[in-house]
């Protein structure tokens, strides 16, 4: 599992706007890299990013090699009701990886 | 296309006075020459690329490295590491040799832990690094004061002042005579070690310092030294004596 | 310096050293950026306004540039932003990333990092609930790093 982090509040008043902050472990590899042996480095790379709150998507990204190494995404959700928020990352070469976090809305 | 442009720019380096070491209250971090935006990447744990191999060194130091084995918490209470990274490296008695941290993590897994060394610059030594470096975050720069390091200390300032490589550069020609100027658009730093591991945007991850002299050693057209040789390692005591008592800032964001 | 921006430099120096004909080989298949946005937008007419680009304009390392993204909009069920797409000029690739918002964001302010190949410009094109496309342009100049391997 690549390592992510995300920040966001554990708690927040109904209908305030959060924001919520995302950073996960991936070298980005553009293709258009050469490798030690003077070929090109294939391509790997997340070419996706999406929230859920409780079930509906509420931000999506979609990722080229110009994102840099590692990507850092940044985005607003209303906090509607309390729930789990789930973010997925996929990609290049079978990557797909998802992190849960509840939010509790007082 | 870099080369020769670079070259030229070294040549004027080159002709300047002879360098002096930087007196304590004149000694700043890389970080405060960096863009502002930069600064606030490295400010801002929930931003800092860095903290992703802090928190994987977190994990590793709380597993056992091999069945039966101790984890590195059996022994090290949480906390207990904060003040490590600023006095190292430092001098291991059963080595009779300076270790740096790197070098002393390895040193415990053989001894006490029953597991290989990490491979040096592999993800799972930079980031144990990192962790325990973290810890002291804050702390300014303290090397022990241990006659047994004189030695090295002095070989490392030799290192240091002494031309190297094919175009006869030292370090302190730039870092000691010429920090706050520019060597082409990039400022020259005062290069000093008060953030490693840390995230390198050219290198899109994290990185030792020994890595990081490596790349200045390439840039003099210089043999770079093994990491965790006599020669690594001296140079990285006199670094750190020379950047007393900056704050260790791991990981630090530089560019 | 990154081998992927030595590529791109050094077919900038092609540029001016070659015939363009011979410089466009090294890059044959780059969608051009205008057709990016046309695909995009689906041909709709872009408006400059409402759409705010922060990005450094003097960039220290080109592999990671920091990019944040307002939109004027009150993020309402009737009028929202849907999506951001971001383009730049002289990467391999004209797309840089497509960021999908809804009522639900509540706001419209996102932030990334991205890489920047050579000094550019950056346009970033907000498609709104009501159909209408508004964008905003930033200029980046990209230093390189020095004492760098390989």
């Amino acid at each position: 599992m690549a390592r992510a982090l995300i920040n966001m509040p554990k708690t927040a008043p109904a209908g305030s706007v959060i924001e919520i902050k995302t950073l996960i472990s991936h070298p980005m590899e553009t293709g258009y890299r050469p490798g030690p042996d003077g070929r090109l480095r294939p391509r790997d790379i997340i070419t996706e990013f999406v929230c859920h709150y409780d079930g509906a998507e509420i931000f999506r990204a979609e990722l080229s090699p110009a994102s840099a190494a590692n990507p850092y995404l940044t985005f607003t959700t209303l906090a509607t009701a309390s729930g789990t928020l789930r973010f997925t990352w996929s990609g290049d070469n079978g990557f797909s990886q998802s992190q849960d976090v509840a939010l509790t809305v007082t | 296309m870099r080369g020769p442009a670079l070259s030229g720019v070294f040549l004027l380096l080159a002709g300047l006075a002879a360098a002096q070491e930087i007196p304590f209250p004149e000694r700043r971090s890389g970080r405060d020459q960096m863009a502002p935006e930069t600064r606030a990447m490295q400010a801002d744990d929930e931003a800092n690329p860095g903290m992703l191999w802090v928190l994987d060194g977190a994990d590793l130091f709380a597993r056992a490295p091999t069945p039966g084995a101790p984890a590195c918490a059996a022994c090290h209470e949480a906390g207990a590491l904060r003040g490590v990274a600023a006095r190292y490296p430092a001098w291991d008695e059963a080595e009779a040799r300076p270790v740096d941290l790197e070098g002393r993590i390895n040193l415990c897994r053989t001894r006490h832990q029953g597991a290989a060394p990490l491979p040096r610059e592999g993800r799972d030594l930079l980031a144990l690094t990192a962790y325990i470096a973290n810890q002291s975050r804050g702390l300014p720069i303290a090397p022990p004061a241990d006659s047994r390091l004189d030695p090295a200390r002095a070989t490392g300032r030799a290192l240091f002042e002494r031309p190297l490589g094919q175009l006869r550069f030292s370090c302190a020609g730039c870092h000691d005579a010429h920090w706050g100027r520019h060597l082409g658009a990039a400022p020259i730093p005062q290069g000093h070690p008060n953030g490693y591991p840390l995230y390198r945007l050219e290198w899109q991850g994290l990185g030792s310092l020994q890595r990081r002299l490596r790349n200045c050693l390439a840039g003099m057209r210089a043999e770079p030294f093994a990491p965790d040789s006599p020669e690594a390692t001296a140079l990285a005591l006199y670094l750190m004596q020379r950047a007393a008592p900056l704050p260790v800032e791991t990981p630090a964001v530089r560019p | 310096m990154s081998p992927d921006r030595r590529a791109v430099l050094a077919g900038g120096l092609a540029l001016v050293l070659l015939r363009p004909a011979a410089a466009a080989t090294l890059r044959p298949d780059r969608e051009p950026t205008a057709e990016a946005i046309r695909r995009f937008t689906g041909g709709a007419p872009v408006n400059p306004g409402r759409v705010g680009l922060d990005m450094p304009p003097l960039v220290e390392n080109g592999n990671t540039v920091p990019l944040s993204i307002t939109v004027e909009s009150p993020m309402s069920a009737a009028d929202h932003v849907r999506r951001i797409g971001v383009f730049n000029e002289k990467n391999p690739q004209p797309h840089v990333v497509t960021l999908h918002l809804g009522p639900r964001a509540g706001r419209a302010a996102v932030a990334t990092r991205i890489r920047l190949a050579d000094s550019q410009r950056i346009t970033a094109i907000a498609e709104m609930s009501d159909g209408s496309y508004w964008s905003a342009s930033a200029d980046a100049i990209v230093t390189l790093a020095a004492c760098v391997e390989g």
